[in-house]
């Protein structure tokens, strides 16, 4: 055990750093949330800055484009741009993180070339096409279907919490080609194209007020069979690849921008008046925000470990799960408190996207999607209780 | 930077978990609470093992080893439910100049007695033949004749862990020669019993949902139990990472805040310490609550982890400064 970090990890540190300061005074405000184009135009372009200097794909592997960074690296990249401000991947998400990963282990050289270095540059926006409405938590009963029809896929059905669906031009998509076989083995991954004829994608609004994904209608589209990903059926195999390329740093940004906000809130407290003196005065509260203070530090301290592992045997650890039920508590904790701190003022929803504005209400809100999306706390709790500590299945 | 223990803290730990496992079978402890909870002979085996000496340096007789494997070694003890007073003794090994070393040897046992207002309470009175006085932020060393002092006008309780002796003193405690460093140091050790007092439960309530049976079925297959025993370990797990992280910034005190990380781990460790052993109790039903199990043993000694070098209150305080 070292917690230091080697003489090739804080050189990595310090190119970053030396980087990020020359370039970040140049980058502008990010547009408004629902200037769906203004957004595009906006994290593309960063995702172009740090393509031309080396930063894209940072964990991808270097003969495909990415810069083979090392776990540790990674946390490191992380640390640096959410800790100066720096555009997050935004839009790039789904091709960058889920989409991209999984053409590297699975697609043909064909497929990779023509999609991997366009994720990279930050020229082509990828969404995701899994849950349905039928076909949340239980992700394999999924029931979009798919007829060969010659050398296409006629697809029909629906998908939803679809993230730019209206903005990609590409969609990582599930469907089902057998309905007879057991459900886990029907399915086929395929690259479906979102500006093809019978795609009609429809925001949701949620409940901040913004239009953050979609539900995507399917009605008899047609997607070549050249655009299918691994075998027909073995979908679920394909779009489980991507969860074992994830190595416990998917929540880095959010964590250290949650720490920040601890600081906000602490901030808070000592400017809020009660009836006597400042709600900082207040011990109980004082200990309520240590405590909430001591969770964050040692999830962060999690992550460490949890990235230290991936950097030694190259897969992530279970933690994955431990770490998201405890951030989606701890973070949920740190809203409400905050938002009550707030008092009346937390009655106004700030426009403002950025998290440690001192304004709580909005992360409020955002807080209760930590416990539903990519897999509910529930889902977390059954994965620990059955693939971690063994217990007995409930199906 | 690598935050995975190494092979030899591996190893380390292997090995303390078959010591505990040897010596401290659910039957001892059974046996140990219904009499005098520790034996100067099962103390004696403890420091012949190594326990109070693996931070002293080699040419004194230590294994010179850190505080990362103090924590990992602590870990183990409070998972077997080892009693004893092993955090004030370990501390004293350490501070300890004299050759031979008797905290170290397991001559000398030294127990905590907690400053304020009387009566004070200290644990394994009649185990015990020195007295460290926690202070606010510090520790004590109370010199031999007024700790036999103290420890003779002390009286025995009824104690709440029968693994934990209790006396009573209504004397006024001095405050000892300072031990530089002590207080934090034990707060990390004190985390890692907690860490594993929580481990331990875990891994009891763990296999009785497993065997159990209700409604046809292992009472682990219902979600009400197995989300009870999810909890459980993500307490586990964040609390593991902050005793580690801890232990790791005592031997390394440039990366970070020491008394920081040290507040985390024992914040954690305590909140994870008494919700494994809430839910330990729970999961075993009607049979949780009786003595033949072990799951109140590891919550009553949550309970009593909890009031020393510091409570998980008072450093939720301390950390609440550093925001």
């Amino acid at each position: 055990m070292d917690l230091r970090f080697t003489p090739e990890e804080l050189a990595f540190r310090q190119q970053l750093v030396d980087w990020l300061e020359e370039v970040l005074p140049s980058v502008g405000a990010p547009p408004d949330r629902m200037d769906w184009a203004g957004r595009r135009e906006y994290d593309c372009a960063w995702q172009k800055m740090l393509y031309d200097a080396g930063y894209a794909g940072i964990n991808w592997p270097k003969e495909y484009g990415g810069r083979g960074a090392t776990p540790t690296e990674h946390l490191i990249f992380l640390e640096e741009t959410t800790k100066r401000g720096a555009p997050y991947v935004g839009m790039n998400f789904v091709g960058l993180l889920h989409a991209g990963p999984t053409l590297i282990q699975e697609a043909k050289d064909e497929q990779k070339q023509r999609h991997l270095p366009r994720i990279l540059k930050g020229e082509e926006i990828w969404c995701q096409g899994f849950s349905e409405p039928g076909a949340g938590s239980d992700l394999a009963s999924l029931q979009t279907r798919a007829f060969r029809d010659g050398d296409d896929y006629v697809v029909s059905g629906q998908k939803i919490w679809t993230s730019f669906g209206h903005a990609a031009d590409y969609c990582e998509l599930l469907v089902r080609t057998d309905t007879e076989a057991p459900k886990h083995r029907g399915i086929t991954w395929l690259i479906c194209p979102m500006d093809i004829p019978g795609i009609t994608p429809r925001p949701i609004r949620t409940i901040v007020g913004s239009e953050e994904f979609c539900e995507v209608f399917f009605d008899e589209v047609r997607v070549p069979v050249a655009n299918r990903v691994g075998p027909e059926n073995d979908g679920w195999r394909v779009a489980m690849v991507t969860f074992s390329f994830e190595r416990g740093t998917a929540f880095i940004s959010e964590q250290l921008t949650a720490m920040a906000q601890v600081a906000e809130l602490a901030e808070l407290a000592k400017k809020v008046t009660r009836r006597s003196g400042t709600a900082w005065e207040d011990a109980a509260l004082r200990k309520e925000i240590g405590r909430l203070a001591a969770q964050l530090d040692a999830l962060w301290a999690l992550t460490l470990r949890n990235v230290s592992q991936a950097q030694r045997t190259g897969v992530p650890g279970p933690g994955g799960s431990v770490f998201k039920l405890a951030f989606a508590s701890a973070k949920t904790k740190l809203c409400d408190l905050g938002a009550k701190l707030q008092g009346r003022a937390a009655l106004e929803l700030h426009e403002s996207d950025d998290p440690t504005s001192g304004d709580f209400t909005e992360q409020r809100l955002y807080a209760l999607s930590l416990s539903i999306a990519a897999g509910t706390s529930q889902i977390q709790r059954n994965i620990i209780g059955e693939r971690i500590l063994g217990l007995p299945k409930e199906r | 930077m690598d935050f995975e223990l190494s092979d030899d803290q591996l190893a380390l730990k292997e090995g303390v978990q078959a010591f505990c496992q040897s010596r401290f079978s659910s039957e001892k402890l059974h046996e140990l609470a219904d009499s005098q909870a520790m034996t100067r002979q099962l103390w004696g085996e403890l420091a012949e093992m190594g326990v109070f000496s693996l931070g002293l340096p080699e040419e004194l007789g230590g294994a010179g080893l850190g505080w990362v494997e103090a924590v990992v070694v602590f870990e183990e003890l409070g998972k077997y439910l080892v009693p004893g007073p092993l955090a004030a003794t370990y501390l004293l090994a350490m501070q300890s100049e004299g050759a031979p070393n008797k905290a170290a040897s397991g001559e000398e046992i030294a127990t905590l007695a907690v400053a304020g207002e009387a009566p004070h309470f200290i644990e394994h009175p009649e185990l015990a033949n020195a007295i460290l006085v926690e202070g606010e932020e510090e520790v004590g060393l109370v010199d031999g004749p007024a700790s036999g002092q103290l420890l003779e006008q002390a009286e025995v309780v009824p104690a709440l862990d029968p693994l934990t002796p209790v006396a009573k003193l209504e004397a006024p405690l001095p405050p000892g020669e300072i031990l530089e460093g002590a207080w934090q140091q034990g707060a990390a050790l004190v985390s890692a019993q907690q860490l594993g007092l929580a481990a331990g439960a875990l891994e009891q309530a763990v296999a009785y949902a497993g065997e159990r049976k209700q409604f046809g079925k292992s009472i682990g297959q219902f979600q009400a139990v197995k989300h009870l025993c999810a909890d459980m370990l993500t307490a586990v797990e964040v609390a593991r990472a902050a005793v580690y992280y801890a232990g790791a910034l005592l031997d390394d005190p440039d990366i970070a805040d020491v008394g920081r990380a040290v507040s985390v781990a024992r914040i954690t460790a305590s909140e994870a310490a008494e919700l494994c052993g809430r839910h330990c109790v729970q999961i075993h039903g009607g049979m949780g609550y009786t003595w033949e199990m072990d799951a109140h043993l590891f919550l009553k000694r949550a309970w009593v982890l909890d009031t020393v070098f510091g409570t998980a209150d008072t450093h939720a305080e301390k950390l609440a400064a550093f925001c």
